[in-house]
């Protein structure tokens, strides 16, 4: 399914360029104020119209984009970072009390749902930003450390890592050199579900007030905001939402196009 | 069996005891003086001396960890700080609300999922297949509060059969409960139910490939009794595992469709006290929420285990 991966692509690079010209150039200043102006309807001047302060939807969806990308991308960055190396080591001893203690300690973060993880933060450290790439990323942790040492256990039985042992090469140096090369493939593909996973979370979190605070424009926020105006004002729940699935779309059918291209046997893991 | 249990019930009381030494510690612990936290920055220090008194925070930690956990099975959990009513009675009333919901979503879900997804495994690589696909695939991306306030628009404001939000109470009768929880469950169900339907697919798809089936089929049975006695039934283990996964996405989902829609069940309830900083409720909520999840998760094991006797063996 090489369609997949081109419209995955394809749509996932859309909304980074996106994000990333939102730095240097958006249709329209975010932060200025147009009361008069307010709810306008798409135009020439507004593609996708104005929102209840008169600020154009086009360039608010462009620089929301940024924190949902920011959020989701450096929570998978620290669920890799905790999770593989953990997982690495719960293969290379597999059966020990290292094992144990990581698949316990999976089992424990895997009851607490990403949610509830914010709800914990907030309610000692006040909302933020952080706090929203923290809670995702601790829920991530696990789903990596797991897909590690699943692909990792398989390796540790095979011949060339054999070879490596009476090699003398140690457990470290044999999942840095062999484990690690040869699960990269099931990683990126992790990475990218996780990803996606991390876009919808992001925008529940900033939604209930928990991620993005004001006056930072977020897609979570802008649905929040549009709520009680959605009788008259539809479109302003309308985009924000449709980019969100648009973005996670994209990336889930980026990660089902890797995953057929780098390695057709493999399963799909869905935490 | 009785090997598998006992070792499933160790895992599942140390995970529980561990989880709650974790908010215990973040919210008890880390915060400092919870008494300072919950009445804020401008409180009058006999304030805090007196809350502090009135929760027992001069008690050393272990007493005040062991007294929450044994109130948490007798049903004591202490006086909310801002709504002055104890805190078992106000989870109590809210269980009322999330519960029913959660169930609801659920069962839509199956109802929903199982069907479809079996037709697209009976009808792999056709039309019906592609779209069934597609629309599960769209169904995972939709963040379930978005789909509410659509849900809300369409069939509360403008075709008017459902409430926009609130709870009518179940004493007005379950048609009326039903009513009002029926666009919160079907927002939470339209995710799970993609979800359910494409693990469905996949897991008949291979069961299908089994030799049994080619037995069952050469004894006479027609394509479709064949699915529906031997392959659904084999099927369903991989569509339980998902089912145990994706509960704690759905109380997750609950907490914020609850908010959504201004039910009064456990989400709402955490978001009020987490904004009054009324942290004694939010630890007894949080506590009950990952009990379910740990709970639900058991539950699943065991029927796993009940279903495929290889399971049983290996452990």
């Amino acid at each position: 399914m090489r369609r997949n991966l081109v419209l995955g692509g394809t749509l996932t690079a859309l909304f980074a360029l996106l994000a990333l010209l939102s730095f240097v150039w958006t249709p329209h200043d975010v932060t200025a104020l147009n009361i008069g102006g307010k709810l306008a309807p798409s135009s020439a001047e507004h593609w996708l119209g104005t929102d209840h302060f008169g600020r154009d939807m086009a360039s608010m969806l462009m620089v929301g984009a940024r924190i949902s990308i920011a959020v989701a991308l450096a929570a998978v960055g620290f669920g890799m970072a905790l999770g593989v190396p953990l997982g690495l080591l719960a293969a290379a001893r597999r059966g020990g009390l290292v094992d144990e203690v990581v698949m316990r300690g999976n089992d424990l973060v895997f009851a607490f749902p990403s949610l509830v993880i914010a709800i914990l933060i907030t309610a000692v450290f006040g909302p933020s930003v952080w706090n929203a790439i923290l809670a995702i990323g601790i829920f991530n942790t696990p789903v990596f450390a797991r897909v590690t040492r699943g692909a990792a256990l398989s390796l540790w039985t095979l011949d060339y890592i054999l070879a490596a042992r009476v090699a003398g090469k140690g457990m470290l140096r044999i999942s840095a050199e062999h484990i690690l090369p040869n699960i990269a493939n099931l990683l990126v593909v992790q990475a990218t579900i996780q990803f996606a996973v991390g876009i919808i979370i992001e925008a529940g979190l900033s939604y209930v007030g928990l991620g993005a605070q004001p006056p930072t424009p977020s897609w979570g926020r802008m649905l929040a905001e549009s709520q009680t105006m959605i009788s008259f004002a539809p479109t302003l729940a309308l985009y924000p939402g449709l980019a969100i699935v648009t973005m996670v779309l994209g990336l889930n059918l980026l990660g089902d196009g890797l995953r057929d291209a780098l390695d057709p046997r493999m399963r799909r893991v869905r935490a | 069996m009785t090997r598998y249990l006992l070792t499933r019930i160790a895992s599942l009381l140390a995970t529980l005891l561990a989880a709650s030494l974790v908010i215990f510690a973040l919210l008890e612990v880390v915060p400092g003086d919870v008494a300072a936290v919950m009445l804020g920055l401008n409180a009058a220090p006999e304030a805090v001396a007196a809350l502090r008194d009135q929760l027992g925070l001069d008690a050393p930690l272990v007493t005040r960890y062991v007294t929450w956990i044994t109130g948490f099975f007798t049903g004591d959990l202490g006086t909310s700080y801002t709504y002055r009513v104890p805190v078992a009675e106000l989870i109590a009333a809210r269980l009322w609300v999330s519960l029913p919901l959660a169930i609801y979503a659920l069962a839509l879900s199956t109802v929903i999922a199982i069907p479809i997804g079996l037709i697209a495994a009976m009808r792999t690589g056709r039309p019906a297949d592609s779209a069934i696909m597609g629309v599960t695939q769209l169904g995972i991306a939709v963040p379930n509060f978005w789909f509410a306030m659509f849900l809300v628009l369409i069939f509360a404001i403008q075709l008017r059969w459902f409430p926009a939000g609130g709870f009518s109470g179940w004493d007005k009768g379950l048609w009326e409960g039903l009513r009002s929880l029926t666009l919160p469950a079907l927002a939470l169900a339209v995710q799970q139910a993609s979800i359910m339907a494409r693990v469905t697919r996949s897991a008949t798809l291979e069961t299908l490939d089994q030799d049994y089936i080619r037995t069952a089929r050469a004894k006479g049975l027609s394509r479709t009794q064949t699915v529906l006695r031997h392959a659904l039934r084999n099927a369903m283990i991989p569509v339980l595992t998902i089912l145990g996964l994706q509960f704690s996405f759905l109380l997750a989902g609950a907490i914020i469709i609850e908010n959504v829609f201004y039910l009064p069940g456990l989400g709402r309830l955490i978001f009020q006290a987490l904004t009054q900083n009324d942290l004694i409720v939010v630890k007894s909520v949080v506590m009950l929420l990952v009990f379910a999840i740990v709970l639900v998760n058991f539950v699943v094991d065991l029927a796993y285990a009940a279903v495929d006797p290889r399971l049983r063996a290996r452990a």
